[in-house]
């Protein structure tokens, strides 16, 4: 075979995709065992409730201020244009169906993501470089029920909660921007959110869309981190991987969710 | 830190996140005001009914007092079946027409009551056949621009 550029191009090329699909594959075969070896997880749940701890208490700051700017940057723009069209007091819907249905669960889910998601393959990749993880093996205890499962379910249990509190920290920033600063009616603030939101539609559809993206993230944010090169380089690109990978992998759930859960009555 | 501390925070982060949920379907979400204790089931038929959906709201003087639960096709009759869920504590006359309104230009479509005289009370499971169809906005134009050209004819 003739040692020319283009052969060498090709061939690093398929070499990337198969890899992929090996990585893919590999990744799979891993939540499996995630999921399977939760057990101790579980029973010893104290495992699980420290790291609820470094995911999710620790997360709260950043979600409850991004959560409010949010809402309050949703009461100016919506009042601005809704008032074009005389109907500023659906200002209360606009806020809240945009926040429980789409930027509550996506927006969480990108901010978990860089502050919890990247912490965690840091953590596990820095216990693979460090030899922590074959030391585990070493003394007979699995490292995937042991490191990778709580914090699997750790962020699994925190997401939904977070996304809550993200949107109701985004409803009450419009509230104080449109009813206290603007002047929109309270009454019909509220009262026009209360008719058209609908519990089972709009609120838990987007508490099964966290559900899914808590999931998603833990599983990218452990696997990179138990599949990273046990090098510094190593760590610190797989951490880049889990944001960038998590990021893309919650946006085209969405897309996926969406089309799913709101076709349209 | 000690596992009381940790455990306290975990347990103040789940309990914030729960009433985040309590405070959504309360208070932004109709989970107080959807279901009123108890309902009764009415049946109507409709010519047109445009573009109600199901969940619009049942007004009789302008007050909700159901919800429509569901909307099919009658291939026997061509027409619109509605069903409709009637909070308990009102009853409506027999001869009650029902027809479909719409809430200002662009708003939402409702089912109106217009409350007859009869003595007799609908029941559950009742169907009402004194209805009137949704007012189509195109169907209005054309007949408008037929009988401006008719006029015009003359």
């Amino acid at each position: 075979m003739p040692d020319n550029g283009l052969t060498r191009a090709l061939q690093g090329l398929g070499r990337r995709v198969t890899d992929r699909i090996w990585r893919l594959g590999f990744a799979a075969r891993f939540l499996l065992a995630t999921v399977m070896y939760s057990g101790t997880a579980l029973r010893r749940f104290n495992l699980t409730i420290r790291e609820i701890y470094f995911t999710g208490v620790l997360s709260l700051i950043i979600i409850l201020v991004s959560g409010l700017f949010v809402g309050m940057v949703l009461g100016l723009q919506g009042y601005d244009t809704l008032q074009r069209y005389g109907s500023s007091e659906a200002l209360g819907i606009l806020v809240a169906l945009s926040l429980v249905r789409e930027l509550g669960p996506v927006v969480a889910a990108l901010l978990f993501a860089s502050r919890a998601g990247s912490a965690i393959t840091a953590e596990i990749g820095l216990m693979k470089a460090t030899e922590q993880l074959s030391a585990m093996e070493m003394m007979a205890v699995d490292p995937i029920a042991r490191v990778v499962a709580p914090r699997f379910w750790a962020g699994v249990i925190s997401m939904p909660l977070l996304a809550m509190l993200f949107s109701a920290m985004g409803i009450f920033g419009g509230y104080l921007v449109g009813v206290q600063l603007i002047g929109v009616d309270e009454g019909s603030f509220w009262s026009q959110m209360q008719a058209s939101v609908d519990f089972r539609e709009d609120i838990l559809n987007g508490v099964i869309k966290s559900f899914v993206f808590g999931a998603i993230i833990s599983w990218i944010a452990v696997f990179e981190g138990y599949d990273c090169e046990p090098t510094a380089e190593g760590v610190s690109g797989a951490t880049t991987r889990t944001v960038v990978t998590s990021s893309l992998a919650i946006l085209a759930a969405d897309f996926i969710l969406t089309a799913l859960m709101f076709r349209g009555a | 830190m000690n596992r009381a501390t940790l455990d306290l925070w975990v347990g103040f982060f789940v309990a914030i996140g729960l009433a985040a949920l309590l405070f959504l379907a309360l208070k932004v979400g109709n989970l107080a005001s959807s279901n009123v204790g108890e309902t009764y089931q009415l049946q109507a038929e409709f010519d047109n009914i445009g573009g109600l959906k199901v969940r619009a709201p049942v007004k009789s003087a302008g007050v909700v007092v159901g919800r429509v639960t569901d909307i099919r096709f009658d291939p026997e009759s061509y027409r619109a079946l509605v069903g409709m869920k009637i909070d308990a504590r009102y009853k409506f006359p027999r001869d009650t027409i029902l027809t479909i309104n719409t809430s200002g230009i662009l708003g939402e479509q409702y089912v109106g009551f217009e409350v007859g005289g009869d003595t007799e009370m609908l029941k559950n499971g009742d169907t009402v056949k004194k209805t009137q169809s949704a007012v189509v906005l195109e169907k209005l134009i054309s007949e408008f621009m037929f009988n401006k050209a008719q006029d015009e004819k003359k």
